[in-house]
């Protein structure tokens, strides 16, 4: 790794390599994707993150050039691509399906590709072996797709779609169909790959933890638009929504009203319940409706009040989920406000502190809360 | 397994006896030394040398086999066409109406098609003879391709066909080097089915045959109407035997090679865990 951090989007000097321009796609009268503007950097893993539905393929597709804008332009390293067919971009893609051609072997599957370039046929052989030896498959080669396992499925995919070596390689929900071990393997080897070859890779996905290990930067879409786009890490600490913090991760939501107070706001959420405190920088001005988004593992457990605690609140445990390292408590305040904490079973089980309808102390600092508008 | 009860063997026997009895009768005479077709005397093959010294049947059955061959081609070749038009075209004016039509021939009664294919090669001026008949079976055999091919293509993952333009290959290009071979099987068994529904029809061809074609079921016909000739169960005999071992053949090749598939994935999968 280099010493800079990798953040193009930062950088005004940039040029972007791909450029989403006000694009809207219409099915009919769904609107699949709905005026949407975005710049992608050449070397970003950039994740396309939502639930089903949510335009995320379309997208991807129209980067492909499997679809056309009905509004808007998408331009590839400057240029328009509106009237440029797929098979004349230096884009390619690995299908879901993985789409592997069932008549040829693993090497012709791969060689696919650089015979439609017209290379010549030593040359065609060397960049197979060496996608081969990439993916370790140089004992498959003379398979067919048939005789081969699911994951070894998913490694020839990869491999003839990066043979051409595009600018650009999009991955349409690439390990969905890998078991959960084979799929973590794989997360980890296609970040090395995308390293390795320096290709700006698109991912779509609807595993919010694929997207978090793998990309560089994350777009939550919902309904045809882009929520957020951040790093991992923002999206998870920062969420700009109540969206995205509920899409992401576990989340308490908590409702209530916002007074400016300091360097933040306090926050009353039911009658009778303590004041809750959290620093920001979202302005909602001077009083407002406001949620709380406090990630379930910055909230502490306790039996007594902690004394120097900003933010403390009173509640019964009414359900544990035991994870094995971590334990989640399901804790009812007394307005009825269900909150989540979390403790790291560092004990045993059978001396473990807290139990069912046991009175607790559930407390977080005030940085822990994001503010979001209600 | 349910036990293999007297009433079911008897089901099958009946069954099978009405299917096949027919067809042993012919093919036991076929061996018949007696020009009498209904009486048995003694064990011979002189039918089948007979037939062989036949010209007039010999050019039916040739003109038969170039019929069928062609027409059949032409058959897989438009059906085919046809077939990806109407499921991979997309949505265009009329194309509910052309997928009712291409069906329409299969519920046809053959006298009409026939009697419609005579009128148009008397109205253009076109002499009947193996062009003529050609091109009706070609007419009637090219719906038949075309169903068997649209349901393969129905169940055809499409991505197969976006991987090859995206690889860079042109629209015609992801078809001849990805569907067709994909589809191959189906383009193949349609061809089959094609060529057999030409070698057996009867009534198409009489109406588009003239003089100098005959085609081998009219030649059957015509000579059965002056008495039935023991050449003809010989060669019925052969036409038979032909079929069941192209039949036999033909599934135990598709079986064997699923079965061969069925083994190889299962041992990738067993290699990988």
């Amino acid at each position: 790794m280099s010493d800079t951090v990798f953040t193009p989007w930062d950088d005004p000097g940039q040029e972007p390599l791909i450029q989403f321009k006000n694009v809207t796609k219409r099915f009919g009268d769904f609107t699949a994707i709905d005026n949407l503007t975005q710049d992608i950097y050449a070397k970003e893993f950039f994740a396309l993150l939502g639930p089903s539905g949510c335009g995320k393929t379309t997208m991807m597709r129209m980067l492909g050039g499997f679809e056309t804008p009905t509004e808007g332009q998408i331009l590839i390293a400057g240029q328009d691509m509106s009237n440029v067919p797929p098979n004349k971009r230096a884009v390619n893609m690995m299908f879901q399906s993985y789409a592997l051609f069932p008549h040829l072997s693993i090497f012709e599957n791969i060689a696919f590709g650089l015979k439609r370039e017209g290379k010549s046929k030593p040359e065609i052989e060397e960049r197979v072996s060496e996608m081969l030896r990439l993916t370790r498959l140089e004992k498959f080669a003379r398979r067919k797709p048939h005789q081969i396992s699911g994951g070894q499925r998913q490694r020839v995919a990869l491999a003839r779609s990066l043979a051409k070596a595009p600018k650009l390689l999009l991955l349409d929900e690439p390990l969905g169909a890998l078991d959960k071990k084979l799929r973590q393997d794989t997360q980890f080897e296609l970040m090395d790959i995308q390293e390795k070859t320096g290709t700006t890779f698109v991912i779509v996905t609807h595993d919010q933890e694929e997207a978090m290990t793998v990309a560089s930067r994350v777009a939550v879409m919902d309904e045809g638009r882009i929520v957020q786009v951040a790093t991992p890490a923002d999206i998870y600490e920062k969420p700009n929504s109540v969206y995205v913090a509920d899409f992401i991760g576990d989340v308490n939501i908590i409702e209530g009203h916002a007074t400016r107070a300091g360097d933040g706001y306090d926050i009353t959420f039911a009658l009778g319940a303590p004041k809750l405190h959290a620093k920001t920088s979202t302005d909602l001005g001077p009083e407002g409706k406001c949620a709380l988004a406090i990630r379930p593992e910055k909230v502490s457990i306790s039996a007594k009040k902690p004394a120097k605690a900003v933010n403390a609140v009173e509640g019964e445990i009414i359900d544990i989920a035991y994870l094995g390292n971590i334990s989640t408590y399901h804790v009812q305040l007394a307005g009825g406000q269900m909150v989540k904490g979390q403790a790291a079973n560092t004990q045993r089980l059978e001396r473990r502190q807290f139990t069912w309808e046991d009175r607790v102390w559930l407390s977080w600092t005030d940085t822990a809360a994001v503010v979001l508008e209600g | 397994m349910r036990r293999f009860s007297w009433f079911n063997a008897t089901s099958l026997t009946l069954g099978f006896a009405f299917l096949y009895l027919p067809m042993i009768i012919l093919v036991i005479f076929s061996f018949n030394s007696s020009q009498l077709v209904t009486v048995w005397a003694g064990f011979s093959t002189k039918w089948y040398g007979e037939l062989f010294q036949n010209e007039a049947f010999l050019d039916a059955a040739w003109v038969t086999l170039k019929v069928a061959f062609v027409s059949s081609t032409l058959a897989a070749v438009l059906g085919t066409m046809a077939a990806y038009v109407l499921v991979r075209g997309g949505r265009f004016m009329g194309r509910t109406l052309f997928s009712g039509m291409i069906y329409a021939p299969l519920v046809m009664p053959e006298v009409i098609t026939g009697l419609s294919l005579l009128l148009l090669f008397i109205g253009i001026g076109l002499d009947r003879g193996i062009l003529t008949i050609v091109l009706a079976h070609t007419t009637f055999s090219m719906c038949y391709v075309s169903v068997v091919v649209s349901s393969r293509l129905v169940s055809f993952d499409r991505s197969l066909e976006e991987a090859a333009l995206d690889l860079g290959c042109s629209p015609m290009d992801a078809f001849r080097l990805v569907t067709l071979p994909i589809i191959a099987p189906a383009v193949i068994s349609g061809w089959l089915l094609a060529f057999t529904l030409s070698l057996d029809d009867l009534v198409i061809a009489s109406f588009t045959a003239g003089p100098s074609a005959t085609t081998l079921p009219i030649k059957i016909w015509s000579s059965i109407r002056l008495g039935v000739s023991p050449e003809i169960n010989a060669l019925s005999t052969i036409l038979i035997s032909i079929v069941t071992v192209g039949v036999i053949s033909a599934s135990l090749a598709s079986k064997s090679a699923a079965v061969r598939r069925e083994r190889e994935m299962r041992a990738a999968e067993r290699a990988e865990a």
